[in-house]
């Protein structure tokens, strides 16, 4: 395996990828030559409108998928040499993911929802249990555990859903549209508690098409557009957005809004 | 890990619905027939073999064969056996003793109707005991003939059930009369009726003396059977082959042009065997065809499955799942669905299997030994999960090589 000559604290990085897909006679440029990189412990938002290749670029962020052209590496392995499989066991221990819609398994409890993840990397089922309440008893779900995902609330389902991203200890949270599917004070309660995982250390990668949230939390945000990054911001000091950022936010509004119409 | 996918299994078979549920009626039916057939095994040879009245393996008959051997034995003989035949016989050195036996047809009225049907001689002295162990012969009530009793006789179960369509049940100390061939007919006072056997002969025989049956039916020296006991079960073949070669000579036929039957109880539970092979085989090709077709089942249900749940898939691929323990997941749960099919209907074939072994008791009236063979049981969980498992293999594979960003899309 190929190490990656990288800045020390440097846990993802890709560098000029692509990803093309082939839809009949056309190839469709999801990605087009994206370069992302993010440092250990820091609060990274991904933020564009649909169709700007934010998807895809969660995707290859978060190792769920392949680029067509140029390199990934996570925490300095280049992924686009591993198979899909052993990408799996890696993705699993390093990157946890938390979903616009939670992606709960709806015949498991909340419990055992939790537990997932460390069954995969081998844990024994002893250590997975109190890992499991433990994180439980940390997102507020203490007396939920037994419950079945239809038996709790949205909000409720993706502070499960942090939980489980938390499992195995990852460096990495990567979160997809996270507050989405919830209400403004469900959805800050969740932010909230990313914000305190990211002030114990663990990085956060937020994908979202909602420039406000950006705003609120992030520390350096990647502003796509058609498949490219059209620019990088830097959240200043004091957390003030500066007038530039202002004017980018209110574009991205615009057409996020526009996209929504579309669709 | 095994016991992961297990405990998942488990969780995700409880959600399923009913139409996953009824794919498993192959199995089922399959291993329930299985099941059953061979629990009942015992029950149907101890059927088939209580119609020869004789469970003692020392023992060889010889009737003689003629052009009709569909009547009682040796009724359509052309040369019949003859008492000399019985002496000869008893003298060969292999054989403890040779039994005479007759057993002609008579007219027998009580209650003012008249039925047909087989008297049965009896022997005197010690052979008497002798044919009254082998047949296993004991009274429901009163008493066993004995020697002297010449206008007495003993009836067949049936007689005391009202079964043979005399329309009024006999007891013991009713009298009725028999008539056979041209002879007169006599009346006989019934001092005994032989407990249930579950023979169609020997619950509708009359048994009678030698002497008194010979002098009502006037069969001479004629014998309808010889039975013969050997001194051990080891000679049985030397002696079969001797009793040949002696009614050979005496009754100047040639090898393989034989005008007589000897045979022994292996050759008799052959012939059952035979029977009972094909009906098995028959079970055993009807269930394994109904196995095949709930294995398809679960094929289809499991293909169906992973198309439901590739989302679910695509959740368990980024949350680290590897292509192997998707498969495997799957392929426990498939293997699961065809335990619970061979499961349930292993029971089900157990139970009919137990009722119909005690079903056949109470039918021939003795007590069957129940053969639960918990190996069968064993096996056919073992091969019924093995079943679902091997079903399962391609719906697993496709489920495995699902790329996590399209499963993810559900």
């Amino acid at each position: 395996m190929k190490k990656e000559d990288k800045t020390k604290n440097e846990i993802i990085n890709l560098k000029t990828v692509s990803k093309y897909y082939n839809m009949g006679e056309t190839i469709v440029k999801a990605v087009d030559g994206i370069d992302i990189s993010i440092k250990e412990g820091d609060f990274v938002a991904i933020m564009g409108p649909s169709g700007s290749g934010k998807s895809t670029s969660m995707n290859l962020v978060g190792s769920l998928d392949m680029p067509t052209q140029g390199h990934i590496f996570l925490d300095g392995e280049d992924i686009s040499e591993l198979a899909e499989s052993d990408l799996a066991q890696i993705r699993g221990k390093k990157i946890g993911f938390i979903f616009q819609n939670f992606n709960l398994i709806p015949n498991l409890t909340v419990k055992e929802n939790v537990m997932l993840p460390m069954m995969f990397q081998g844990t024994d089922v002893y250590e997975r249990e109190a890992v499991a309440e433990e994180l439980l008893k940390k997102v507020d779900l203490g007396d939920r555990m037994d419950h079945y995902p239809n038996q709790i609330s949205g909000g409720q389902m993706q502070r499960v859903a942090i939980a489980r991203a938390l499992a195995n200890d990852p460096e990495v949270i990567l979160a997809d549209e996270p507050t989405g599917n919830l209400d403004t004070k469900t959805g800050e309660k969740v932010m909230e508690f990313l914000q305190q995982l990211n002030k114990e250390g663990k990085t956060i990668i937020m994908v979202t098409h909602e420039p406000e949230l950006a705003e609120a939390y992030a520390r350096k945000v990647y502003w796509l557009r058609d498949g490219k990054v059209e620019k990088v911001t830097h959240k200043r000091k004091g957390f003030k957005v500066v007038e530039e950022e202002r004017d980018l936010i209110k574009k991205h509004k615009e057409n996020s809004n526009k996209g929504k119409r579309g669709k | 890990m095994l016991r992961d996918y297990f405990t998942l299994s488990f969780k995700n078979l409880k959600h399923r619905g009913i139409r996953s549920w009824l794919t498993l009626l192959g199995i089922f039916i399959g291993i329930a027939a299985v099941v059953a057939l061979i629990t009942l095994g015992n029950g149907l040879q101890a059927a088939v073999g209580a119609q020869f009245g004789v469970s003692s393996t020392e023992v060889i008959t010889v009737q003689a064969g003629g052009l009709n051997s569909y009547g009682p034995p040796g009724s359509g003989a052309v040369v019949p056996l003859i008492v000399g035949d019985v002496e000869a016989i008893g003298k060969l050195s292999t054989v403890v003793r040779a039994l005479r036996r007759n057993l002609p047809s008579g007219r027998l009225e009580f209650n003012d109707k008249v039925i047909f049907g087989s008297v049965m001689s009896m022997p005197d002295g010690e052979d008497r005991e002798y044919a009254y162990d082998t047949l296993e012969l004991e009274v429901e009530v009163g008493r066993l003939l004995k020697d002297g009793d010449n206008n007495k006789i003993m009836l067949g179960y049936n007689f005391y059930a009202d079964k043979v369509g005399l329309e009024k049940a006999i007891k013991v100390g009713d009298k009725v009369s028999i008539q056979g061939g041209s002879s007169a007919q006599r009346d006989y006072e019934i001092i005994g009726i032989a407990k249930k056997k579950g023979s169609l002969v020997f619950d509708n025989v009359v048994y009678m003396n030698e002497k008194p049956l010979e002098d009502l039916m006037g069969y001479g020296d004629n014998v309808d059977l010889i039975v013969v006991q050997v001194k051990s079960e080891d000679l049985m073949d030397k002696t079969k082959e001797d009793i040949e070669k002696l009614l050979r000579k005496r009754r100047n036929v040639k090898e393989g042009e034989e005008n007589f039957e000897v045979s022994t109880p292996d050759a008799m539970m052959a012939t059952v065997n035979t029977v009972l092979n094909g009906v098995q085989a028959f079970i055993i090709i009807i269930a394994s065809i109904s196995i095949i077709v709930g294995a398809i089942g679960i094929v289809n249900t499991m293909t169906t499955s992973v198309l439901e749940r590739r989302k679910e898939i695509g959740i368990m691929k980024a949350i680290g799942a590897k292509n192997e323990h998707i498969f495997m997941q799957f392929l426990v749960e498939s293997g699961l669905m065809g335990l619970i099919g061979g499961a349930v209907g292993a029971m089900v074939g157990m139970i009919v299997g137990i009722v119909g072994t005690m079903g056949i008791g109470n039918f021939i009236g003795s007590n069957i030994p129940l053969a639960i063979s918990w190996w069968l049981i064993i096996f056919s969980l073992i091969g019924s999960f093995v079943i679902g498992a091997v079903a399962g293999i391609a719906p697993a594979m496709q489920a495995a090589k699902q790329n996590p960003v399209d499963a993810l899309r559900g």
